[in-house]
C-alpha cells in the first residue's frame, strides 16, 4: 500500500521533464511534492494515475503497477488535476452524482466522507460549476475526487487560484481526510503549505532535491542565515547584492535573507558597509531557515 | 449500464444546455432545406432580355410576341443597333439579347432559312445555356406551326419524357443531398467537437482516471447524436413531403434503415476525426473541410459525378456521402427496394466498419 516510485525518468522530446525520481509514501502520509512551475509535477502526476508512461523506472500506486494493473488503479484513486476540471455546465449537484456513477457508487454510500465539504457547497447544489467562486470550485472537485473512497488521492496544485482564506481551509480538510486513513500526494508551489505536510519532496527540473519533514529539512540548510532589514529594502538588496562576500541575497517580505562566504561573518563589518551605503536604521539578526531558503539553496 | 445511463444523461444535460449549439442543431436543417428548396434553383423564370431587330418585319413581330408571352422570358427593352449590346450587358440589365438579320422574312420564303443570333451573358453558364435552349425550344414551336399545312419529307421527331422527375424540379434533387450533408455535419461534426471538449476542458483526464471504460465514453457521447440525427432525418423528410410535395416512391422503412446506416457511419467518421485532433476548433475545421466540402462537391450532390475528370471520379468512390445519395435518390424518387441498392448499402457497411475498427485502435486510454 502507499505509493512507491522507483528511478522514474521520463523526457518530451529534448525536455528531461523528469530524471531518475525516487520516493515512497507510508500508507496514510500526507505528502508533498513542492516546487517550482515547470519543475515536473504534473507529469509525474500523470505517470501514477497512469495517464502517461515513464520512459524508465516502475511505480506502484496502493499496491498496483503503472503499467500492469492501470486498471485497478483508475478504480482506486482520487485525481484532481491542477487546472479545474468539472463540467461547467452541469450543476454542483449534477456534477457529483455524474462522478458517483460512473465509479459505481452514490452520494448516500460515502457520504461520510464528503460531508465536512459538502455541507459548505450545499447551499449552491442548483448552481452551475462555471458559476462558482475558485474556492468552491476546489471543494466540488474535492468532493467529487474523493465520492469513491479512494485508497490514494492525487492533488495536483489543488490550491493555486484561491484565496487565502479558502486555502486554509482546505488544507484543514485535507487534514481531516487524513484522519480517515487516505493517502495523499500534494503538489504545490507555495512554501508554507509545505510545512502542513508529513514529509515534503523538493522537486526542480525534474529532479528531487531532498526528501524529508518539513521540520527536518531546514536542517540540510548549511549556513547560518541572516535577517537584514533597513529603510530601504530595495537599496539593502543592490548593496547586499554588491556586497563582496554574499553567498546568497534572497528577499522575503520587507526582510532580506543573507548569507556569507565567510565561516568567520562578522555582522559589525556588514553593518558598516550597509551604513556607507546611505542606509539607516539597520537590523542583523541571525535566524533561522525556512523551506523556502532550503529549497533556494538546493537548487542553487 | 448504470454508468452509462449516467454518461448518456450527462451528454443530453450538455447538449440541452447549449442553446446555441442546439438551435444550430434543430435550426440548420430546416434553413438548409428551405434555402435550397425556394432560393436555389436551376430554373429560368421571367428573364429580362433585349431584342435588336433589324427586319421588323411580319414574321421577326410573331416570334417576338411569342417569346415574350412566354413566362420564360420578359422583353426589357428594344435596341437599335449592334453596338448597344455590349453597354446593356454590361449594366447587367439584360440576360441575353436577341438578335433577327436584315430582311428575314424575305430571307425565309426565298432562301428557306435565316439567322436569329441569341447573344447570352454566360458570366453565370448554367442560366446562359438554359436561356439559349428555350429560345431554341420557342422557335422550334414556331416552326412547327408554320409548317402544319405542307409537310415536308423527313423529319426526326425526338419525343423526351422525364421520368422520376417529370417537372424537373431542382428541389427533388437537393432534398438527398441536404438531407446528406446535414446527417453528415450533425454527426461527424457535433460528436468530434463533444469529445475533444473533453479533452481541451481536461474533463477527459478524469474520465481516464476513473472505472468507465473508453468504449463506454464514446458510445456515450455517439448515442445522444444518433437520437438527434434521427429527428433531424424525419424533420427533413417531412418538410420535402409537405412543403415541396416530393413523393416517395419507395419504402419508408428502407429510407430509415438506411439513414441510420449513414448516420452510424458519421459517426464513427466523427469519433475518428475526434482521435486525431486535440483542440475544438480543430475538430471542426477538419469536420467541414474533410467532410463538408467533399459532400457538396465530390459527392454527386449538385456537380454531377459523370461529368468530372477521372481522377476526381476515383476520388469520389471513397466518400461514403456519394452511396448515400445513390440510395436515397433510388429510394426516395425510384421506388426502389433492397435489391438494387444492396451494393451501395455494402459499402457503406465496410466502410463504417473500417471507421470503427479505426477509431478503436486509434482511441488512447492514456493522454498520449
Amino acid at each position: 500500500m502507499g505509493l512507491k516510485v522507483n528511478n522514474i525518468s521520463k523526457s518530451f522530446k529534448k525536455v528531461n521533464a523528469l530524471e531518475q525520481v525516487t520516493f515512497h509514501i507510508k500508507p496514510g502520509e500526507l505528502f508533498g511534492l513542492i516546487g517550482p512551475d515547470g519543475a515536473g509535477k504534473t507529469t509525474l502526476f500523470r505517470i501514477l494515475t497512469t495517464l502517461l508512461i515513464a520512459d524508465k523506472g516502475s511505480a506502484t500506486v496502493a499496491g498496483y503497477d503503472v503499467l500492469k494493473d492501470y486498471k485497478s488503479i483508475r478504480n482506486n484513486v482520487g485525481y484532481m488535476p491542477g487546472k479545474f476540471s468539472l463540467y461547467q455546465d452541469l450543476t454542483i449537484e449534477e456534477n457529483l452524482t455524474f462522478f458517483a456513477t460512473i465509479f459505481g457508487t452514490t452520494i448516500e454510500e460515502n457520504y461520510n466522507l464528503i460531508e465536512d465539504i459538502y455541507v459548505q457547497i450545499e447551499p449552491f447544489k442548483n448552481r452551475r460549476a462555471g458559476k462558482l467562486s475558485g474556492g468552491m470550485k476546489q471543494k466540488l472537485a474535492l468532493c467529487c475526487a474523493l465520492i469513491h473512497k479512494p485508497k490514494v488521492l492525487f492533488l495536483d496544485e489543488p490550491t493555486t487560484g484561491v484565496d487565502p482564506v479558502s486555502r486554509k481551509e482546505f488544507w484543514d480538510m485535507l487534514k481531516r481526510l487524513q484522519t480517515k486513513g487516505i493517502t495523499m500526494l500534494v503538489s504545490t508551489p507555495y512554501m508554507d503549505e509545505a510545512a502542513l505536510c508529513d514529509r515534503i519532496a523538493l522537486i526542480q527540473e525534474g529532479k528531487i532535491l531532498e526528501i524529508d519533514t518539513p521540520k527536518s529539512i531546514v536542517k540540510h540548510y548549511p549556513k547560518p542565515i541572516y535577517n537584514v532589514t533597513a529603510n530601504n529594502t530595495y537599496k539593502v538588496i543592490t548593496s547586499l547584492n554588491m556586497y563582496p562576500f554574499n553567498h546568497s541575497v534572497y528577499p522575503f517580505g520587507e526582510h532580506v535573507h543573507y548569507t556569507d562566504k565567510r565561516d568567520s561573518f562578522n555582522i559589525k563589518e556588514l553593518h558598516n558597509y550597509l551604513e556607507q551605503n546611505g542606509l539607516k536604521n539597520i537590523t542583523i539578526q541571525k535566524t533561522k531557515a525556512t523551506i523556502e531558503d532550503t529549497f533556494m539553496e538546493l537548487a542553487r | 449500464m448504470k454508468r452509462f445511463i449516467g454518461f448518456v444523461k450527462k451528454e443530453f444535460y450538455h447538449i440541452f444546455r447549449d442553446k446555441r449549439s442546439l438551435f444550430i442543431l434543430f435550426g440548420m436543417p430546416i434553413a438548409q432545406i428551405l434555402l435550397f428548396g425556394f432560393a436555389i434553383t436551376n430554373e429560368i423564370n421571367n428573364v429580362d432580355i433585349a431584342i435588336l431587330d433589324h427586319s421588323k418585319d411580319a414574321t421577326t413581330k410573331e416570334i417576338i410576341n411569342k417569346i415574350s408571352a412566354s413566362h420564360y422570358f420578359s422583353i426589357n427593352q428594344i435596341i437599335e443597333k449592334e453596338s448597344d449590346i455590349e453597354p446593356i450587358f454590361k449594366k447587367g440589365k439584360v440576360k441575353a439579347v436577341l438578335s433577327f438579320e436584315k430582311d428575314f422574312s424575305k430571307k425565309l420564303i426565298t432562301q428557306n432559312h435565316s439567322n436569329i443570333q441569341v447573344i447570352t451573358d454566360a458570366t453565370d453558364p448554367n442560366t446562359a445555356n438554359t436561356i439559349s435552349n428555350y429560345v431554341n425550344a420557342i422557335l422550334q414551336i414556331y416552326l412547327k406551326e408554320q409548317n402544319k399545312n405542307h409537310t415536308s419529307a423527313y423529319q426526326i421527331i425526338a419525343q423526351t419524357r422525364m421520368v422520376y422527375n417529370p417537372e424537373l424540379k431542382s428541389v427533388y434533387m437537393f432534398v438527398p443531398g441536404v438531407m446528406t450533408m446535414i446527417l453528415m455535419l450533425v454527426s461527424a461534426m457535433m460528436t468530434s467537437i463533444s469529445i475533444t471538449r473533453e479533452k481541451e476542458l481536461g474533463t477527459m483526464e478524469i474520465l481516464l482516471v476513473s472505472p468507465i471504460k473508453p468504449f463506454q465514453v464514446v458510445i456515450g457521447k455517439v448515442f445522444p447524436y444518433i437520437f438527434l440525427s434521427i429527428i433531424n432525418a424525419i424533420t427533413i423528410i417531412l418538410l420535402s413531403l409537405f412543403i415541396f410535395k416530393m413523393p416517395i416512391q419507395g419504402s419508408l422503412f428502407l429510407l430509415g434503415l438506411e439513414s441510420v446506416l449513414f448516420i452510424i457511419t458519421s459517426l464513427a467518421l466523427g469519433i475518428l476525426i475526434s482521435t486525431i485532433s486535440a483542440t475544438q476548433q480543430t475538430a471542426m475545421m477538419i469536420s467541414l473541410m474533410g467532410l463538408m466540402l467533399p459532400v457538396i462537391l465530390l459527392s454527386g450532390f449538385i456537380f454531377p459525378i459523370t461529368s468530372m475528370p477521372v481522377p476526381m471520379q476515383i476520388i469520389s468512390n471513397i466518400i461514403p456521402a456519394k452511396w448515400f445519395i445513390i440510395i436515397i435518390k433510388g429510394i426516395m424518387l425510384k421506388g426502389v427496394g433492397l435489391q438494387f441498392i444492396w451494393k451501395e448499402t455494402l459499402i457503406l457497411l465496410i466502410m463504417t466498419t473500417f471507421f470503427i475498427g479505426l477509431s478503436i485502435k486509434k482511441y488512447k486510454i492514456r493522454l498520449e
